[in-house]
């Protein structure tokens, strides 16, 4: 029988010696690679629980009076949108598990796509000929946090719609275009009953089609280009070594999927995410305190917080406060990343092919700076937090913020240095035990190995292996400092 | 076989989660159990199908050659060759080709008109709210205040008559005690009986300006921390606004009722290129 259907499509396709390559496919395989594929399979989760969202949604301002199952509401004024995520979330059997689901698949989504960001820089992965991934990851990763964002802001309740105001105030701050694109997007001033429906049809339909298309086009190019790989026993620049597509790694990624799935519905389903019914409805006088987006916009909020109070005027015009760290610093932020191939390959004159992955250490200025750059957004992403330090340490505001300032230039350059000699020393270990011993060692033992014998990382569990590898850091560093 | 044990027992419980999953549905449902059911069905077969691969399928290691560069030698030249005999042919014709990018160009105005449809000019209204000369000041239950209903030192969040909830005419009345209230030159008569008026948008990013302390005179921001001292006419002292906040011209009419004297004189809410081209 199916033996007859593929003859049947082959007639008419001529597809077989495709499938035939497909299947005797080599993937590499690394636990480090199936980052991208978690994020993947998370877009998957987000399109099955959107959809069944979408229908249960109603993207309008227009007022009604809300009556569910949600008592301290019940006959307040509300939006149709915000009452119809109320009915979804109580009164519609499996609805509220789906759009806690869903939410989490985003939180989680944006997540994986940075930590494949960060695996594909630290080893290097970005090099010819695969800058134009490079450039389509990037635009990937910009998409799904403007997804993200339009998604939190559909339910139109009163955290969502401050952030709104943000990002309207963020729009109208852009010199001489600013107020233009902004009443263009939101239909006018802010408050124009619009947005709402403007932002379901680009959060449900103009954005996920980008990302489904780019997205195609980037898994394409991995097939056509194959997948880079570490330099295990036996692979080289001109082979893949690693498992068959058929059928192995395919039965693992199906697995994967599941397995993804599987922790997003217990996410879902265990802890609570965005209860816009605690926010309540949005209203323009109205505030809640304290308020965070979700942890892919903490960057900019903290941007937003612990950039100085400077405000210029260039004959007579204004550059408000926000455009610098809200347009200018993402501007920058992005600009970097889409060109840092190639800058680097300009930098360093490095334009070979490469298909072999360097691991960080091979590599130390250029983990060096991908380091001290994590370590300025992870400042400012605290930053975005500082009222709940102030609250939890007692301290003023005011204070933190200062620190989260000077820590935002000091740690970056202490990271940055520090990772610097560790990945010089790690290097030079690498060396002196090749010329001592023939076998290689494995990647990430090294550092815990090098905290002498028995340090038994493994035994110890999590917490022991950042022991032992500080501690062989610093020892390394220490047996290093002379060379 | 510890693999085969391993993946059979991980199918048997998902499958158990799954229908146990649809009882508790038709029971009625309950979001912590729906998701856990969910969460151990997909689990299984997450576990399942690894475990099988893992130890049931053969993992190589296999070898597969690749290319280093996937381009050809000679066939690019191919390529550009086909494409400029070609191009040689529309060159041809120079003049059609001008034509051609003239009306392109000219399709691109045209196409602008539907975006500029999409909202109102901005024109000048980001200078103006809703408040006009009289427009009694009111809360968001409608109801019009006397200055002496006011206790002091509360804070009540008014909107003009007839606009309330309007977004940019949010307005906070804080009522000073007696003395307190020096006006900033040029203010004077905006406060009767030492009530104040003050845009409730933040100036930094336009959060309604949501807490005032009565001890130290301040309105704080939630949203990034911004700090108003309003007894200096609500200019910043602290956090990222760099602008003081508007305030509102006060008076009272005929009945007693708080009504503004005319609206904002100054543009309300965070800055944009030209806000000081009033
Ligand atoms: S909006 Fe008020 S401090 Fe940023």
């Amino acid at each position: 029988m199916l033996k007859r259907l593929a003859a049947w499509i082959d007639d008419r396709l001529g597809a077989a010696a495709f499938a035939e390559e497909a299947l005797n496919k080599v993937f590499p395989d690394h636990w480090a690679f199936l980052l991208g594929e978690i994020a993947m399979y998370c877009f998957v989760v987000l399109l099955a629980t959107g959809v069944f969202l979408t229908f249960f949604f109603d993207a309008s301002t227009a007022k009604t009076v809300y009556s569910g199952h949600y008592a301290p509401l019940n006959g307040s004024q509300v939006s149709s949108a915000y009452s119809s995520v109320m009915h979804l979330s109580f009164d519609i059997r499996m609805g509220l598990v789906i759009r806690q689901i869903h939410h989490w698949a985003a939180v989680v989504f944006i997540a994986a796509i940075v930590a494949h960001l960060c695996r594909i820089f630290f080893t290097s992965a970005f090099r010819r000929p695969r800058e134009i991934n490079w450039v389509l990851g990037m635009t990937l990763m910009i998409l799904s946090i403007f997804n993200g964002f339009t998604g939190y802001s559909l339910p139109d309740d009163l955290l969502s719609g401050v952030g709104l105001r943000i990002a309207y105030s963020i729009a109208i701050s852009i010199p001489f275009i600013g107020p233009w694109m902004a009443f263009l997007v939101f239909g006018g001033k802010f408050g124009s009953p619009q947005i709402i429906g403007r932002l379901f049809i680009i959060h449900v339909l103009l954005i996920p089609a980008a990302i489904a298309g780019i997205l195609g086009a980037h898994l394409a190019i991995v097939w056509r280009q194959k997948h880079t790989q570490f330099l295990i026993p036996g692979a080289a620049e001109s082979n893949v070594v690693g498992e068959r597509l058929w059928p192995t790694y395919a039965t693992k990624s199906v697995g994967l999927f599941f397995g993804v799935a599987a922790v997003l519905s217990f996410l879902g389903g265990l802890v609570q995410i965005n209860p816009v019914w605690l926010y309540g409805p949005y209203a323009a006088a109205q505030v809640s305190s304290p308020a965070q987006p979700d942890w892919y916009l903490g960057w900019l909020e903290g941007a937003l917080r612990l950039f100085p109070a400077w405000q210029f005027q260039i004959f007579g015009l204004e550059i408000p406060n926000v455009f610098l760290p809200a347009i200018v610093l993402p501007g920058i932020t992005f600009g970097l990343l889409y060109a840092w191939p190639f800058i680097e390959a300009w930098r360093t004159g490095d334009y070979a092919p490469h298909h072999v992955l360097d691991r960080p250490r091979d590599r130390p200025v250029h983990t060096a700076l991908g380091m001290a750059t994590l370590s300025f957004y992870a400042v400012l992403l605290f930053g975005g937090v500082n009222d709940l330090v102030a609250k939890w340490f007692q301290l003023p505001v005011e204070s933190v913020t200062w620190t989260f300032r000077i820590m935002g230039i000091v740690l970056p350059i202490l990271v940055g240095w520090l990772t610097y000699r560790l990945m010089v020393a790690l290097r030079l270990d690498a060396w002196e035990r090749a010329r001592h011993a023939p076998s290689p060692e494995p990647v990430l033992a090294a550092a815990g190995a090098a905290a002498g014998p028995g340090s038994g990382a493994a035994r110890w569990g999590l917490a022991g292996f950042f022991g032992a590898g500080a501690l062989g850091a610093w020892r390394l560093l220490r047996r290093h400092r002379r060379e | 076989m510890r693999g085969a044990r391993l993946a059979a027992l991980a199918f048997v419980v998902s499958t158990v989660a799954s229908l146990s999953l649809a009882v508790v549905y038709v029971l009625g449902g309950q979001a912590q159990l729906e998701g856990t059911l969910l969460g151990v069905g997909l689990g299984g077969l997450g576990v399942g199908l690894v475990a099988w691969a893992k130890h049931l399928m053969p993992t190589g290691p296999f070898v597969q050659a690749r290319k280093v560069t996937l381009a050809r030698t000679g066939e690019i030249e191919e390529v550009a060759e086909s494409f400029e005999e070609g191009a040689a042919t529309i060159g041809r014709r120079r003049f059609l080709a001008r034509l051609l990018a003239v009306s392109l160009g000219a399709f691109g105005i045209a196409a602008v008109f539907p975006i500029r449809s999409l909202g109102t000019s901005p024109g000048r209204q980001l200078f103006h709210t809703s408040w006009r000369k009289g427009s009694r000041a009111v809360t968001d239950a409608g109801q019009p205040i006397r200055p002496a209903e006011l206790p002091v030192d509360s804070v009540l969040t008014v909107f003009p008559e007839g606009a309330v909830g309007v977004e940019d005419s949010q307005t906070l009345l804080i009522r000073l005690p007696a003395g307190d209230y020096r006006p900033l030159p040029g203010r004077e008569g905006w406060a009767p009986d030492d009530v104040v008026a003050f845009s409730k948008i933040c100036t930094h990013a336009g959060c309604p300006v949501g807490l005032y302390r009565a001890d130290t005179n301040q309105l704080f921001c939630p949203c990034h921390q911004s700090v108003f001292d309003v007894l200096q006419g609500a200019k910043p002292a602290g956090g990222p606004a760099t602008t003081a906040l508007p305030q509102l011209p006060l008076d009272v009419d005929g009945e007693g009722y708080l009504v503004a004297r005319s609206d904002y004189t100054e543009p309300v809410g965070p800055g944009f290129w030209n806000r000081n081209r009033a």
